[in-house]
């Protein structure tokens, strides 16, 4: 942390944690410890009346618990689905969207990022209408169009591809605003360098835009990738326990189940909610490591 | 440009058209996205007759404020002792995501003064600290939290709604990047000058660093607006209940699922963050490109 910045012009040396305390002691007490204590809960079996240290006997069960493994396949399903078209899809529209100039970009940024703004709740509402399969507007369309119908949320094959749908619309809003300020700063040289060459546009965006915009890409693909991991809004509103035969459950909407319907087991849940600490750490050291080099930390 | 003259006039043409289909494509997608919002807004003015017609109506025929006024009024009987507070969630939700966003802005603005300006032993520890829980998943603290609110006797209270929310670590992260742009030698003048710590932050980093702070303050109440699992978890009495949290149980409660209703209730919750979005959107565009470019 110490670089030469900060020998050659001097700082203010105290006073530092007085500014520090009003975060530090909320971070403390509803940010640091609850993390801590969620992670040792997992080892302990809490009943009413008292705690006993029980190893890792949480972890057996989840380790034999098909629920659970049915909660990890469906969230890498929703990942593997939401992740890559998401990413495609907002770097699509930023980069038709970015040459057409300043109305353009505004107009498009607001409109992908309006679901954003709407929240989960909102959109989860409106989706269990439009997948209606009696009155809903998805049949609607495609039974005109196609002729078929489907009891959406109801299939095995649907339900998980129809939940994804559902996150991807309330997903490109961000990824769009980071992709079309990363092209701002690409220097418009490197476009005409590439143009006297005799690159296309096709080739163009192959070979400048794409590498330059490498980080951003990273950046969007670990977040989602975060985002999509904690997926449980749509799960509990769209679908009747995570079914069809727990098709939809992912592992947040377990450790909801375990923890606060009538089942009450905190400890297992907190054992599922450090899984789920554990592949996101690795995710989020990963793109340290990646981008880790760019990070200033001083 | 002179390369641009000499093109031949078929591929301006070409290069015309192929703007208008992407145009084209473009309007069809943001129509995708906005759809369901436009679905849900004017399926809050139709009676529950129009909103099972097939076909549906793309327009509402008879368009009625019924549903508005069940949600607010109390005619129905039934659930809830006849009551159907919304208007009370409407609250609960403003006074817990101004109370956020007022506490992320405060502590964020101090902290990332902090961890961007001042030196002090401990700093790249709690720096360090800050990142990890920032992207680490909220969901893990769930219990714990869950456990603390209950041992406060603070179910169904604004403090079990606000308190875990206090501290915003992307909003400390946020500020501090901000921070760190202001030059050092400013700082080293007003020192000179014998300006303290304190009048530093005041008077020269806290007027500069406006917009990351408005960022925070957006961000936050977004947050806070559109937080579901945590509110549902805490809250058990109809009018301590926030928008998201009554708008859901308006379906679940319900025997029947009264589609108008529901429509209502998520226009009631997504109008207000509309008018937030769109009177700030600078802030937002600022937010999300500072936190994704600068980190």
């Amino acid at each position: 942390m110490s670089s030469a910045a900060i020998e050659t012009v001097p700082r203010f040396r105290r006073g530092g944690w007085m500014f520090l305390l009003p975060a530090a002691i909320p971070f403390v007490a509803f940010v640091l410890w609850p993390l801590i204590h969620g992670v040792a809960l997992g080892f302990f079996d809490v009943q009413l009346r008292e705690t006993r240290f029980i190893g890792l006997e949480n972890y057996h069960r989840l380790i034999g618990d098909e629920t659970f493994w049915a909660a990890v396949k469906n969230t890498c399903g929703f990942v593997v689905l939401v992740v890559p078209t998401v990413w495609v899809l907002s770097l699509g529209v930023s980069a038709v969207v970015f040459p057409m100039g300043r109305w353009a970009r505004s107009f498009f940024r607001f409109a992908f990022y309006v679901p954003v703004v709407a929240g989960g709740v909102c959109l989860a509402m409106v989706w269990l209408w439009i997948f209606d399969q009696r009155y809903g507007l998805l049949n609607h369309v495609t039974g005109s169009l196609l002729g078929l119908e489907f009891d959406w949320l109801g299939r095995t094959d649907t339900a998980l591809p129809s939940l994804a749908v559902v996150v991807i619309s309330w997903s490109l809003g961000q990824p769009i605003i980071i992709f079309l300020a990363a092209l701002g700063g690409i220097p418009p040289e490197l476009y005409e360098a590439a143009r006297i060459d005799g690159a296309g546009p096709l080739r163009r965006f192959w070979h400048v835009t794409l590498p330059l915009l490498r980080p951003a890409s990273l950046f969007v693909l670990v977040t989602q990738t975060i985002g999509v991991f904690q997926v449980f809004v749509v799960v509990l509103l769209l679908t009747v326990n995570g079914g069809p035969a727990h098709g939809t459950r992912t592992i947040v909407y377990g450790m909801y189940e375990t923890a606060f319907t009538p089942m009450y087991d905190f400890d297992y849940a907190a054992a599922q909610g450090s899984v789920l600490l554990v592949a996101l750490g690795t995710i989020a050291i990963l793109q340290f490591r990646l981008l880790g080099r760019k990070t200033r930390l001083d | 440009m002179p390369g641009q003259s000499q093109a031949p006039k078929s591929s301006s043409l070409l290069a015309g058209l192929g703007r208008c289909a992407a145009w084209l494509v473009l309007l069809v997608a943001a129509t995708a996205a906005i759809l369901p919002l436009y679905w849900m807004t004017t399926g809050s003015l139709k009676l529950q007759s129009d909103a099972m017609k097939t076909p549906p109506e793309w327009f509402p025929e008879n368009p009625t404020t019924a549903n508005y006024e069940k949600l607010f009024g109390g005619e129905d009987g039934g659930a809830w002792e006849g009551r159907r507070p919304a208007a009370r969630w409407l609250l609960n939700s403003l006074l817990v995501a101004a109370s956020i966003s007022f506490s992320a802005v405060l502590t964020s603005a101090l902290a990332g003064y902090a961890l961007g300006k001042l030196s002090f032993p401990g700093r790249a520890v709690a720096f360090w600290l800050v990142v990890a829980t920032m992207m680490l998943p909220r969901q893990v603290s769930l219990i714990p939290l869950y456990l603390l609110v209950v041992g406060f006797d603070w179910m169904d209270s604004y403090p079990g709604l606000i308190a875990p929310f206090l501290c915003y670590p992307f909003g400390i992260f946020l500020v501090r990047q901000f921070m760190m742009q202001v030059p050092d030698e400013l700082l080293a003048a007003a020192r000179i000058d014998g300006a303290g710590p304190w009048r530093v932050f005041w008077h020269i980093v806290l007027p500069m660093s406006r917009p990351a702070l408005g960022a925070v303050a957006i961000f936050s109440f977004m947050g806070a607006w559109n937080e579901y699992l945590w509110q549902l978890i805490v809250t058990n009495r109809p009018e301590m209940y926030t928008l998201p949290v009554g708008v859901s149980k308006l379906v679940s409660t319900l025997s029947e699922f009264d589609l108008g209703l529901a429509m209502a209730g998520a226009t009631v919750a997504f109008l207000p963050m509309l008018a937030v979005f769109v009177m700030f959107q600078k802030y937002f565009v600022q937010g999300v490109s500072v936190g994704a470019l600068k980190g």
